[in-house]
């Protein structure tokens, strides 16, 4: 059987709604970035499927960068949220306000 | 090597010589000023320019009337473009004229100051600016170009104010100083317009690019450009020459050494305004409305200031007023389009002026620095040589023929006449009105009773016992020959027996196509001088009348004429009354509220805008994403719209 490429679409676009929802309302700073990868691999399956759409492997390529990027972010990340970790427990995105006009 | 260079050169190297030999650690017999060498070091100066002129005269006059003029370029001072202003020297007639007697007069009145200035702490610096005067009134008359000429019009203009205030100490010369430059600012204002005016019109200031063309009747000159031009050459003319409106700063120039009011205030600077006019003829030319202006303020100077001359007590303002009277006449003589006219009685008012002023400073020097008329008196039996010396003067001035003053005056008269008899009605009563206080002046320092004996009793032990005392003879020699040309110069330019030698002289600075010459009936001509001389004797008797027995007539000296009509007291009310008022006003309600409040807005403006705007930085990382979304959406939708229409 073959799944419509729309439903890819929108499965897509819901799990991007999700994360972009999840950032804007969650103040843990852990849970914040597992909702910016879930925005990343929404934004890496609509690529994956248009590739497939439009027969382009462009696509398909973008995603590895994607992925690359995404795990090198991680890194950096995960390195932020340990060093604050380390200063304050329970650390919140709103407790970092120092740039606060 | 041409003489003329010498004429400028000599008096710059006395300037030059003379402001440096201050630092000399040189001791005059006298004290520790530099008396009495830098005055003749000053007068050798001046009297070689006079003596350079001559022989420059000397080799004019050797020439074809058409040969006489020559330009001479010491170098270009501004090359710009198609502009080439030149430091170079124009020998004409007119300006040699003009260098004859400046150098003349000033070398005799250099002479009389050694004597004069003795014993003055600054003796040095008056020699100074004696020959730094002259040098810049040479420059001013023989510049070949109006910027150049206008150095030497803002060089007098220093000389001026440095010897007007040359006793700053006194709070009055100080002020008075600063009344003449500023009232001279506004004639400058006048002449750089005119210059900017010509450098649009004709691409020059050159004499001969600017002057020679129309004085050739090669071209003409649109009305309304010749008017502009008069009109504002004219301003400068009157400031530097003291006429109307602008007279008001020569009475109190009296301030200054006496032998500067004759020098500058006189015989020559004054009569730089004169020159102008003269130089400016070919444009003149072209303005009737300009040469009725010119006309009309020589007469109403004349008038106006001869009025006020009938009342002042202080010998010097008399003779102040008369100047700016006499001016008058010539500017008067030059709107009526007779210049040599006007040149004829400048050169005769700078001899018999130069020696009423010099012999009125020998009689302050005889008196120890007393200036009021009414305080002198008598002083005929004690000061031999300067009486006569002064009542050749006067009669010079109050126009009684033979002397001077009536021959030059009567050719302005005839020409004013041939102009409109309205001019000439108020030229012959100015001139009753000049005999009447001349005469009065003469009665009050010469005859009578000796008013400054009780005056030197009741000053007590500041008091001077010792009889006045007549001049040294530095002082008299300039006082005797300037009698002798107070006496003769009139030949230089009279009316009959083939004797005009100044009409004849400056004929080709003045030709038919610029000035169309006049003749006036023989017959009027003398009825003319009949009717001035009854006047001015009526003038005269009438003064013998009215001052023989008494000093104080109230009734004949109404305070207004005492006080010149009340204009400086209204200048002064109106510029510290509402004048000020407006500008304390501007200061402190335009100034500080208006154009302070808006720079001062706009910067609170920047800075309340800044600390509101700085509020939307709130530090959290969900708000910035929020902007970046909404941001985002934004965009796409604008994307989404375009990319469906």
């Amino acid at each position: 059987m073959n799944v419509p490429s729309a439903w890819y679409l929108i499965l897509a676009a819901v799990l991007f709604g999700i994360g972009a929802t999840g950032l804007l309302v969650r103040r843990n700073v852990l849970v914040m970035f597992m909702c910016i990868e879930l925005m990343l691999n929404a934004v890496n399956l609509t690529f994956v499927t248009f590739a497939r759409m439009l027969n382009d492997v462009g696509g398909q390529v973008d995603v590895f960068f994607v992925l690359v990027v995404a795990a090198a972010e991680v890194v950096v990340g995960l390195s932020i949220i340990v060093a604050m970790f380390r200063r304050r427990a329970a650390a919140t995105a709103d407790d970092i306000h120092g740039l606060k006009g | 090597m041409n003489a003329a260079y010498v004429i400028v050169a000599l008096p710059l190297a006395g300037a030059i010589a003379l402001l440096f030999a201050g630092c000399l650690p040189i001791r005059g017999p006298v004290g520790k000023v530099r008396d009495p060498w830098s005055g003749w070091l000053a007068t050798a100066m001046t009297l070689g320019a006079f003596v350079a002129t001559v022989w420059v005269w000397a080799t004019q006059v050797g020439r074809s009337a058409s040969g006489r003029s020559s330009d001479l370029n010491i170098f270009t001072w501004i090359p710009v473009g198609d502009l080439h202003v030149n430091f170079g020297l124009q020998v004409d007639p007119l300006s040699i004229l003009w260098c004859l007697f400046v150098t003349g007069v000033g070398g005799l009145i250099t002479l009389y100051s050694i004597g004069y200035m003795k014993g003055d702490p600054s003796f040095n610096r008056f020699f100074f600016y004696l020959n730094a005067f002259v040098f810049s009134m040479v420059v001013l008359v023989l510049a070949d170009n109006y910027l150049f000429s206008f150095l030497g019009w803002e060089g007098v203009g220093f000389c001026s104010y440095g010897l007007v205030g040359f006793w700053f100490e006194r709070n009055s010369a100080a002020v008075a100083a600063k009344k003449a430059f500023v009232t001279n600012r506004v004639g400058d204002f006048g002449f750089m317009i005119a210059l900017f005016l010509m450098f649009k019109h004709f691409g020059s200031f050159n004499f001969s690019a600017v002057l020679g063309p129309l004085s050739a009747g090669h071209a003409t000159l649109a009305a309304s450009t010749a008017t502009a031009l008069t009109l504002l050459l004219l301003l400068g003319a009157v400031a530097k020459s003291a006429q109307l409106p602008l007279y008001m700063w020569l009475p109190d120039a009296m301030e200054g050494p006496t032998p500067v009011s004759a020098l500058i205030h006189a015989a020559t600077m004054v009569t730089a305004g004169v020159y102008l006019i003269a130089r400016s003829a070919p444009i003149i030319h072209f303005s009737s409305s300009g040469q009725w202006t010119i006309a009309w303020i020589g007469a109403a100077t004349a008038l106006f200031a001869a009025t006020i001359a009938c009342n002042q007590n202080d010998i010097k303002r008399v003779l102040a007023y008369s100047t700016v009277s006499q001016i008058g006449y010539m500017v008067l003589g030059e709107g009526s389009g007779d210049y040599s006219a006007g040149i004829y009685h400048t050169v005769m008012h700078a001899f018999f002026k130069a020696l009423l002023f010099l012999s009125a400073g020998a009689v302050i020097h005889a008196l120890h620095d007393e200036q009021d008329m009414k305080r002198m008196g008598g002083l005929r039996k004690h000061l031999r040589i300067t009486f006569p010396a002064f009542i050749i003067g006067y009669l010079a001035l109050s126009a009684i023929p033979p002397f001077d003053g009536f021959w030059s005056k009567d050719t302005v008269l005839a020409a004013a006449f041939h102009k409109s008899p309205a001019l000439w009605a108020v030229g012959v009563i100015t001139a009753g009105l000049t005999a009447y206080y001349m005469t009065r002046q003469v009665i009050l320092v010469f005859y009578g009773q000796a008013r400054w004996a009780d005056q030197s009793a009741a000053h007590g032990a500041a008091g001077h016992s010792a009889p006045p005392h007549e001049a040294p003879p530095t002082m008299t020699v300039p006082l005797v020959i300037l009698s002798v040309a107070s006496v003769l110069g009139w030949l230089l330019n009279a009316p009959f027996g083939g004797l005009d030698f100044i009409n004849r002289w400056l004929a080709p600075v003045f030709p038919a196509a610029i000035a169309p010459s006049f003749a006036v009936h023989t017959g009027t001509k003398w009825i003319i001088g009949l009717v001035a001389t009854a006047v001015a004797v009526a003038g005269v008797l009438s003064g013998i009348a009215a001052w023989r027995r008494q000093v104080d007539r109230p009734a004949l000296e109404p305070a207004v004429l005492a006080h010149g009509w009340y204009i400086d007291e209204g200048i002064a009310a109106a510029v510290s009354g509402p004048l000020a008022r407006t500008a304390s006003d501007l200061s402190f309600e335009v100034d500080a509220k208006l154009v302070d409040g808006s720079v001062n807005g706009i910067a609170r403006l920047a800075a309340e805008s800044g600390r509101q705007l700085r509020r939307i930085q709130t530090g959290y990382v969900r708000n910035y994403a929020l902007g970046i979304g909404a941001g985002a959406a934004v965009i796409l939708f604008y994307v989404a719209l375009r990319a469906g229409s």
